[in-house]
């Protein structure tokens, strides 16, 4: 009853902070990206005119939606080659104390591709495949510039969005220098100070050989980790320095760090809607959809944590720790999984593969729904737009008007658009599980049977398509088969919906603007939070339905019966 | 173009050198001076020698020595992993029966007694250093009798457990707890 109590309370603060915490971190960023006075100004200001005379920005210089979109993709191309040739050269490289070889070519293209995209899906565990160079030159800044691509895109939808017969959308080298200059880095220094000061570690020494006090060798691992678990979370990159992310002492040590790492993952996510209303001029615009994203987060919260504490009949126990941390107990956990699959965060404290049936499955379809629910630094709030377009087209459909937002048409083009953007990571999760599913190689990686195989094949690619990055870690993923189809679907998920929120944005900017008349549907208010959650829940669901009703669905009816595999 | 690609490789490479060696480099340095025992990993040293770190559970199987959780890796850090084993798994389901059956007949408990469920199961890193109050309470008959102590001793076993339970922190954050490893350090000291 205690371990309850305390888990009540833990969750009821951390949604108190988050919600807190949101006006007054939107609000900052916003004036982040309209260029206003903030805080952080005066004091790093010199930073950002020092990158941009380095550089040859001109920072007032507006790019089209095209322009932005091959700055990004070029931008992205380097960081991929880098990421990759770091791996290819590891051995050769410094820092490499444990004289790590290089991982096979298959697992460093999947590695570049997870952390270009922002998923940071790992087929590897960090500790004994990677060198301290590579996570800290290679990961350490995909960390940091994959979250600022995000938020980049973003900013560029809301101008998108609100500005009036014009074809441009902000500079692209501006934004991502902006989000690294004032908001990841400077957070970052601060939380990975603190984390150190709770135990997590930051060092360059070689691994420490212990002799425990059974007089067996056991070797402490060591590496530059709080610098880059602090990005990892805040960013909503989620890839861990250590194989076992965030379950790991050194990377989570204390149930302190465990509640700031949560609340660091949604904590970007949540005040961006707040900043998107600043854009839209107004703030009910932005809280609509925040409270659409809490609602969801709320539920799917509910029902994994009464799974979790109801009774397995295959275990015969409620409140399984298989996979679980002491420190952090059952709620600790389940709290994590819920908010690392509605974030695009990925990072894990406890092994989902072994959650009880529907923990699994609502963390799974958290990312399943579009990585919309908070979402991704950026891509979160640019996928729930995507959602609030066929909304809006939708609602028009049924009172037969033409369908608005912002005071903006929304034509045929938007639509179309929002649809590849919807069914991009669709096509991978189910075309690509199905292939895995039905043959041999895609079902020699399993190590479990019965409904949970399936689960596991099924939330690897839709980490990979959601661009999440956590895993059912028991499928074994460093074979050329799912490496390499696991790059394309983070691929696909990634870009196949920048693009069409770019082409969206820039035909956006160049619309008029009509104004808002007694007569204009309304998209700040509880109903229309309703027919979005609808629209969500009735794209995901009929899109989804019949899978998971197979796996995790499935999986929990049997466990009910006392069938175990 | 060749705009674009001239800016996006200096950017790029400007941000690399700020964000993958300025800032790594600085919370290193920062850290090393302000916490230099945890940056480190937070070890312990017993006789001029590392035993282990404070935060990294180690593997204890002998009768005088409380033990962790199971560990799917058996304590060993490279790499860290769990079981992976999902909820309807017949082998998980066996590996609770014998982590029952083995903590009871050891302890020397009745049968019927309720095991706490992180002794049945593995943690998710297999590196977990605590184990519940609860369970270190049953292990002090054992433990006591492995070493020989007579009641005046084991009592002071018993206020040491008790001295080694760590609350939820700040009150509310996790749960109570007890580091396996710390504790047998403080075991072998006791006089």
């Amino acid at each position: 009853m205690q371990m309850m109590m305390n888990g009540v309370i833990q969750i009821a603060l951390f949604i108190a902070i988050l919600v807190i915490l949101t006006p007054v971190l939107g609000r900052f960023l916003a004036r982040v990206f309209m260029d206003e006075n903030h805080i952080l100004k005066p004091l790093l200001g010199w930073l950002e005119r020092l990158i941009y005379r380095i550089c040859g920005i001109a920072k007032e210089e507006e790019m089209s939606w095209k322009s932005f979109l091959s700055g990004l993709l070029i931008f992205n191309f380097f960081g991929f080659a880098i990421v990759f040739l770091l791996q290819v050269f590891q051995r050769q490289l410094p820092l490499n104390t444990q004289h790590l070889a290089a991982p096979s070519w298959h697992l460093s293209l999947n590695t570049a591709i997870s952390f270009i995209t922002n998923t940071n899906w790992q087929s590897y565990s960090g500790e004994t495949t990677l060198s301290y160079l590579v996570q800290m030159l290679g990961l350490t800044v995909q960390n940091f510039v994959s979250a600022a691509t995000g938020i980049a895109v973003l900013v560029a939808l809301m101008r998108g969005l609100t500005r009036k017969t014009t074809s441009t959308l902000g500079n692209f080298w501006v934004d991502i220098t902006r989000s690294i200059v004032y908001v990841l880095l400077p957070f970052s220094l601060v939380m990975a100070i603190f984390l150190v000061s709770q135990g997590v570690i930051q060092n360059f020494t070689p691994y420490v050989h212990a002799t425990t006090l059974e007089g067996v060798q056991q070797v402490i691992p060591g590496g530059p980790a709080a610098s880059q678990i602090a990005i990892k979370q805040l960013g909503t990159n989620g890839g861990g320095f250590f194989g076992v992310n965030s379950a790991h002492p050194f990377e989570n040590p204390t149930p302190f760090t465990n509640f700031l790492e949560m609340l660091a993952i949604l904590l970007i996510p949540a005040a961006l809607t707040f900043t998107y209303g600043r854009f839209a001029g107004s703030n009910r615009q932005g809280w609509t959809l925040f409270i659409v994203m809490l609602l969801m987060f709320g539920a799917g919260l509910a029902v994994s944590m009464y799974s979790e504490f109801s009774l397995n009949h295959v275990l015969n126990i409620a409140g399984n720790m298989e996979g679980k941390e002491t420190r952090f107990g059952v709620a600790g956990s389940v709290l994590w999984s819920v908010a690392t699959s509605a974030a695009s965060n990925g990072s894990v404290n406890a092994m989902h593969d072994s959650l009880s049936p529907l923990s699994g499955m609502i963390a799974m379809f958290n990312i399943m729904l579009g990585e919309v629910i908070f979402g991704g630094v950026g891509a979160g709030l640019y996928g729930m737009v995507i959602f609030v377009i066929l909304t809006v087209f939708i609602a028009g459909l049924m009172v037969g008007r033409t369908p608005e937002y912002l005071g903006k048409k929304i034509e045929a083009f938007e639509v179309k658009m929002a649809i590849i953007a919807v069914l991009a990571p669709s096509f991978v999760i189910l075309l690509f599980s199905a292939f895995a599913s039905v043959t041999s190689t895609g079902l020699s990686s399993l190590n479990n049977a019965g409904p949970h195989g399936l689960s596991q094949i099924l939330y690897a690619f839709s980490s990979a398509a959601g661009n999440n990055g956590s895993a059912f870690a028991g499928l074994n993923t460093n074979t050329v088969f799912y490496n390499l189809s696991l790059a394309i679907g983070m691929l696909i998920g990634r870009f196949g919906i920048i693009i069409p929120v770019l082409a969206i944005a820039g035909h956006m900017a160049t619309k008029k603007v009509t104004p808002s008349s007694s007569g204009t549907f309304r998209t700040d208010n509880w109903l229309f939070a309703g027919l979005l959650i609808a629209v969500i829940l009735i794209v995901g669901g009929l899109t989804f339905f019949p899978a998971l009703a197979l796996g995790p669905a499935a999986e929990h009816f049997l466990m009910n019966a006392a069938n175990a595999f | 173009m060749k705009k674009q690609l001239l800016i996006a490789f200096r950017l790029f490479l400007v941000l690399t050198i700020l964000t993958g060696i300025i800032y790594p480099l600085s919370v290193t340095f920062l850290s090393q001076r302000c916490f230099p025992a945890k940056a480190n990993g937070s070890l312990v040293m017993k006789n001029g020698r590392i035993s282990g770190s404070e935060l990294i559970g180690q593997q204890f199987s002998g009768s005088g020595y409380f033990w962790p959780r199971p560990s799917a890796t058996g304590y060993n850090t490279l790499p860290s992993s769990g079981s992976n084993l999902g909820p309807t798994s017949v082998q998980l389901r066996g590996l609770e029966e014998k982590h029952r059956s083995e903590f009871i007949s050891r302890n020397m408990l009745n049968s019927n007694t309720q095991v706490p469920v992180e002794m049945l199961f593995a943690s998710g890193s297999g590196l977990d250093p605590h184990i519940s109050l609860q369970a270190a309470i049953l292990q002090i008959n054992r433990v006591a009798e492995a070493r020989g102590f007579d009641s005046a001793k084991k009592l002071k076993l018993q206020s040491l457990v008790f001295k080694f339970s760590e609350k939820p922190q700040y009150s509310f954050f996790g749960e109570e707890r007890v580091n396996v490893f710390m504790l047998n350090l403080e075991l072998d000291n006791l006089k």
